[in-house]
């Protein structure tokens, strides 16, 4: 038996299929996964996402501590609530994992990482904050539901209530609003999210979780699981740690570029120097998005080939509900053109070459 | 509780097979397997004329999640594919023991069929999994 969020009964009651994800049982999905799916990108859907890990980071020097953990700069936080994508990187330049980091003040962040990762990214985050005299707090007593899809704001408010509404539904896109429920105290609403529609990312007390994924369901918001949140972060063209970038791979070759602050130059990350060589040198592999144009799947390792050479190989494939053809990440060659052919069963299938995102808010991109 | 019609053949490996009058056998995947797989996005059916041993991999059904393979319960020659499944195999999950049918094959041995596991011993084999 693997670890249990607070909503474990709700998803059971509600007749999920439970599978073990990283050590935690975790619905993949209720019914039907291409549902879920469909209903995010035209409704409302919800996701238990409790098993991710809430870090909140408090001290004088906790902007600099940041300025020098993270790969992206938190000087690009100004104003209270705003969230920054970044990874974490080691010394080598390879991701130690994914995360956001949301500014509250000059003394507080709240950074959100993968579960996954959970105990080396504590260990490192620990390790390298000592130096700042910044306090790492876990917070588990506080567990997240992700409540996405064009309608999920709306009723996501009817379902917390008109006073607590009132104190979040002015949230900015990638911004993160605290607010005091009558009902379960202080909450966080981050409207953030892995799907590429709007919608919330609540961080509520543990006790409360239950109560209020049930008031969820009321308003007709409905259970989605992991499987459905795997194929709306690939057509949103979002990466899956472990996935899509781990140890091996810098930010440069997972299509990461864009979250690195290179200004100030003098700005020490750690891992810095590697990056800013590669940078320099250029990457001989690089992250593309694929779509597969004969019939068939694509699937995580599958081999992708060039003019009958191999070019790499795909980290993340799935079948697309939006585009109705199988979409993939894959990391190939650099000078990889605008077709390729992918190995699947031993027979060489067509796939175009595309920029990511394949979806978003509702449509196919592609 | 997964549907399992008492006048089909099954397989330890989630086929079910009915025995057509024109001496013929229809293969399918059971209601079990359609669930354990969930949403089917793809099939691979096999050619007319195609010909398999007991056993061999005889076709390809693929989920939102995973590809599996459809295994020949008989030896014999392909008579005919599914060819709605090319752009419908949704309807494996919706029908599987109707519409969502995979192939025809007419077996070497006339009599194959009634060696292959019936609906009880199948059933006993699904709750054997399920526990």
């Amino acid at each position: 038996m693997g670890k249990r969020t607070p909503l474990y009964d709700m998803h059971v009651s509600h007749g999920a299929k439970m599978v073990d994800f990283g050590g935690w049982d975790m619905p993949i999905n209720y019914g039907s996964q291409i549902e879920e799916h469909h209903i995010v990108r035209n409704d409302a859907g919800m996701f238990d996402v409790s098993h991710m890990t809430i870090v909140d980071l408090t001290g004088d020097k906790v902007k600099d501590f940041l300025r020098y953990l993270l790969a992206n700069n938190v000087d690009r936080l100004k104003d209270s609530g705003k969230a920054l994508y970044s990874c974490m990187l080691t010394e080598q330049g390879t991701v130690i994992d994914d995360l956001i980091v949301y500014y509250i003040d000059d003394t507080f962040y709240r950074m959100v990482v993968n579960s996954s990762t959970r105990e080396k990214d504590l260990a490192w985050i620990n390790k390298q904050a000592a130096s700042f005299d910044v306090t790492v707090t876990v917070r588990d007593e506080l567990t997240m539901i992700a409540v996405q899809g064009p309608n999920a704001r709306d009723k996501a408010h009817l379902a917390l209530g008109s006073d607590t509404a009132a104190q979040v539904k002015d949230t900015a896109v990638f911004f993160m609003t605290f607010a005091n429920d009558n009902d379960m105290g202080e909450i966080a609403v981050a409207r953030t999210g892995y799907t590429g529609e709007d919608g919330y990312e609540i961080m509520l007390p543990k006790d409360k979780a239950a109560t209020f994924w049930a008031k969820l369901a009321e308003q007709e918001i409905v259970p989605c699981g992991l499987g459905a949140r795997d194929t709306l972060r690939l057509e949103a063209g979002m990466n899956l740690y472990g996935s899509d970038m781990d140890e091996s791979i810098t930010p440069l070759e997972a299509a990461l570029t864009w979250t690195v602050a290179w200004e100030p130059a003098d700005r020490d990350f750690i891992g810095r120097s590697v990056l800013d060589a590669q940078r320099e040198k250029g990457v001989d592999k690089k992250l593309v998005g694929l779509v597969l144009e004969d019939k068939g799947v694509l699937r995580d390792h599958q081999k992708v080939f060039v003019d009958g050479l191999e070019s790499g190989e795909i980290t993340s494939g799935s079948f697309s509900p939006t585009v109705g053809k199988a979409i993939a990440f894959a990391r190939v060659s650099s000078n990889i053109g605008n077709t390729c052919k992918v190995e699947i069963r031993g027979k060489q299938l067509s796939a175009t070459v595309v920029k990511p995102p394949f979806a978003r808010n509702g449509k196919s991109c592609i | 509780m997964s549907d399992i019609p008492q006048e089909l053949r099954y397989t330890k490996s989630h086929e079910w097979i009915m025995q057509n009058d024109e001496g013929t056998l229809t293969v399918g995947i059971t209601d079990h397997a359609q669930g354990l797989l969930g949403d089917l996005v793809f099939i691979e059916v096999p050619e007319e004329g195609t010909t398999f041993q007991e056993g061999d991999d005889s076709a390809v059904v693929e989920s939102v999640k995973a590809a599996s393979d459809v295994f020949s319960p008989v030896d014999g020659e392909v008579t005919a594919g599914n060819e709605a499944l090319s752009d419908t195999p949704e309807i494996i999950n919706s029908d599987p023991y109707g519409d969502g049918w995979i192939y025809k094959i007419k077996p070497e041995d006339a009599g194959a069929f009634n060696s292959l596991m019936d609906a009880d011993a199948y059933k006993e084999l699904v709750d054997s999994e399920d526990h």
